[in-house]
């Protein structure tokens, strides 16, 4: 088998977020509230974020998924926590870019997302990865004005 | 155990995927093609293609030929009475969704029932629910058995005078479970209502007798069955069909037309609005042939025969769950299940990587599996090219993924 295909897949810290998600559960005060699905294989994702004068305070996830979609999650949350809106957008388009082998902005402190890069080269994973960010970018485009 | 040689009926099984010849497992989702079948529409194309129906020409003379005898081995293959009962279609979906807006609509009123199960495919689940919505209709669910299997007595309590449609899958995509269609057809008729069946998953892998089955409707698709996408078909019971209205209006079904106000063809053919689907329907005739030719008796022994040695063997792997009956002679030829925590998507990734090809997800099947209370699993499912030794490629595959998943969490 290929294993050395696998471990750029799997890296450890994608199994180590997978095994040890950070911020799970639900945020009781949280103003952004954000349901999302990935129809073709029944991965759940149910985010809260607590954002104020455009800063995400706090984010938290629950869900059900494989381990690149449960990671994703995980790292998600822990990355966005303390910044800007628009920081937070910003990361959901380095990971589109990471995802489509595009060059992406790491001027940015990229935390433990890098670890993903690998998911591009398995076209069939792409969506796995990205179904938190999409929903955090769902939440924050739908609340921005308000917020 | 059929022949390996029919292995080599299906060009696309010679190659390596990921540095591993191709281990197809996947049949359940879509079947591969014979190049007996792939012949068939070629030469069409090459040397037939016209349209049907209407040319003076002899070109056209072939092509309506072709098509027309396409119907012909379609009811010979269920045994329906008459080609009237035979409808060219896009596939099962297509072909549920008529029966639901053609005869539902006319047929279903407020507060009258519709009784489906929890084992059905989205495609058998939705037209009904939509229909339920418009008429004020009950949509009402048979619950399985602990094994995936369905009791007479369960279906007994469900029905009542109320139904009208009792609508199910012949063979679970999900849990292999084959129904009992001809007894639950006899319940159904004992109270007026009309039995509709989803074959997807029966027409490729059991002899198929409409008139036996008494059933009111039944739909297949050809891709499932060694022909190619987008042809299927719906059978009907030639009374039922002749009272029904098209819900496709154009040309191909109309009889003569005025400025406002037209009338539909015979059967079969009111219900087939447009150019048909003629490669398509060639196609599947070529498919009819080939299985014939094989045998759906050996085809469902050999099935069985798989599953069961598949079953036996992956009972081997500590953590790993198999759903639906045990009984091999009690499912078709597939069998789902989870390995431990280690998610499907996972699983089949790793099995990918070793060239081979199972599905993963919720099968089209949600309710299913909030019954079985899982979020996802992996299937894999069978048919005439699989061996022994493609079992013994996915025990080898299912054992790595074991240990790697070790390894990693």
């Amino acid at each position: 088998m290929s294993i050395k295909n696998l471990d750029q897949l799997y890296r450890s810290v994608i199994m180590d977020h997978y095994k040890n998600p950070r911020n799970k559960g639900i945020i009781d005060e949280s103003n952004v509230t954000i349901d999302m699905n990935n129809p073709t294989c029944g991965d759940v994702i149910h985010l809260t974020l607590q954002v104020e004068d455009g800063i995400v305070h706090n984010a938290k996830f629950e869900g059900e998924g494989c381990s690149i979609s449960m990671a994703s999650a995980s790292m998600m949350t822990q990355l966005i926590k303390g910044r800007t809106v628009e920081e937070a957008q910003s990361l959901a388009t380095v990971i589109s870019n990471m995802m489509l082998s595009k060059e992406y902005d790491d001027s940015i402190d990229l935390g433990d997302i890098e670890a993903l890069a690998g998911v591009a080269k398995f076209p069939a994973r792409i969506k796995c990865a990205t179904l938190a960010w999409k929903a955090m970018e769902k939440g924050v485009a739908n609340d921005s004005e308000q917020l | 155990m059929l022949s390996k040689e029919i292995r080599n009926h299906f060009p696309i099984l010679d190659q390596e995927i990921n540095g591993h010849p191709l281990v197809y497992l996947d049949s359940a989702a879509t079947s591969q093609k014979p190049r007996q079948v792939i012949e068939a529409i070629s030469n069409y194309y090459n040397l037939d293609n016209s349209n049907v129906h209407r040319g003076v020409h002899t070109l056209g003379n072939r092509a309506t030929e072709a098509y027309e005898g396409a119907r012909e081995k379609v009811r010979k293959f269920i045994n329906a009475k008459s080609t009237e009962e035979i409808i060219f279609m896009r596939g099962t979906t297509t072909a549920l969704n008529m029966v639901a807006q053609s005869y539902g609509r006319a047929n279903v009123g407020e507060g009258d029932e519709i009784v489906i199960t929890y084992m059905e495919h989205h495609s058998n689940i939705i037209p009904w629910q939509q229909l339920a919505k418009e008429k004020g209709a009950v949509l009402k669910y048979i619950n399985l058995e602990e094994d995936g299997t369905l009791s007479l007595d369960k279906v007994r309590e469900v029905i009542t005078d109320r139904t009208k449609i009792v609508a199910m899958m012949y063979v679970s995509n999900v849990l292999g479970t084959m129904n009992p269609i001809k007894e639950i057809t006899e319940i159904a008729h004992a109270h007026g209502a009309v039995m509709v069946v989803d074959g997807a998953q029966a027409a490729p892998h059991l002899k198929i007798d409409v008139q036996k089955l008494n059933c009111d409707f039944f739909a297949f698709s050809g891709h499932k069955m060694c022909g190619p996408t987008g042809i299927g078909v719906l059978y009907g019971k030639k009374e039922l069909l002749t009272v029904m209205e098209p819900i496709e209006f154009g040309g191909e079904m109309i009889d003569f037309v005025g400025l406002y106000d037209s009338t539909w063809k015979e059967l079969p053919w009111k219900f087939e609005g447009g150019t048909p689907i003629i490669a398509g329907a060639v196609g599947l005739g070529a498919a009819i042939d080939y299985l014939e030719e094989i045998g759906l008796d050996h085809i469902e022994r050999h099935e069985h025969e798989l599953a069961g040695y598949a079953m036996q063997r992956m009972s081997e792997i500590d953590g790993l769950t198999i759903y639906g009956p045990l009984d091999p002679e009690k499912r078709a030829g597939l069998v789902t299940f989870n390995l431990n925590d280690v998610h499907p998507h996972d699983l089949a990734t790793v099995l990918d990587m070793n060239g081979i090809a199972v599905r993963a997800g919720h099968h089209c099947a949600q309710p299913l599996m909030k019954w079985l209370d899982v979020s996802a699993t992996a299937r894999a499912s069978f048919y005439i090219y699989n061996t022994e030794a493609d079992v013994d490629s996915l025990m080898d595959g299912l054992r790595m993924a074991k240990e790697y998943f070790n390894d990693v969490y």
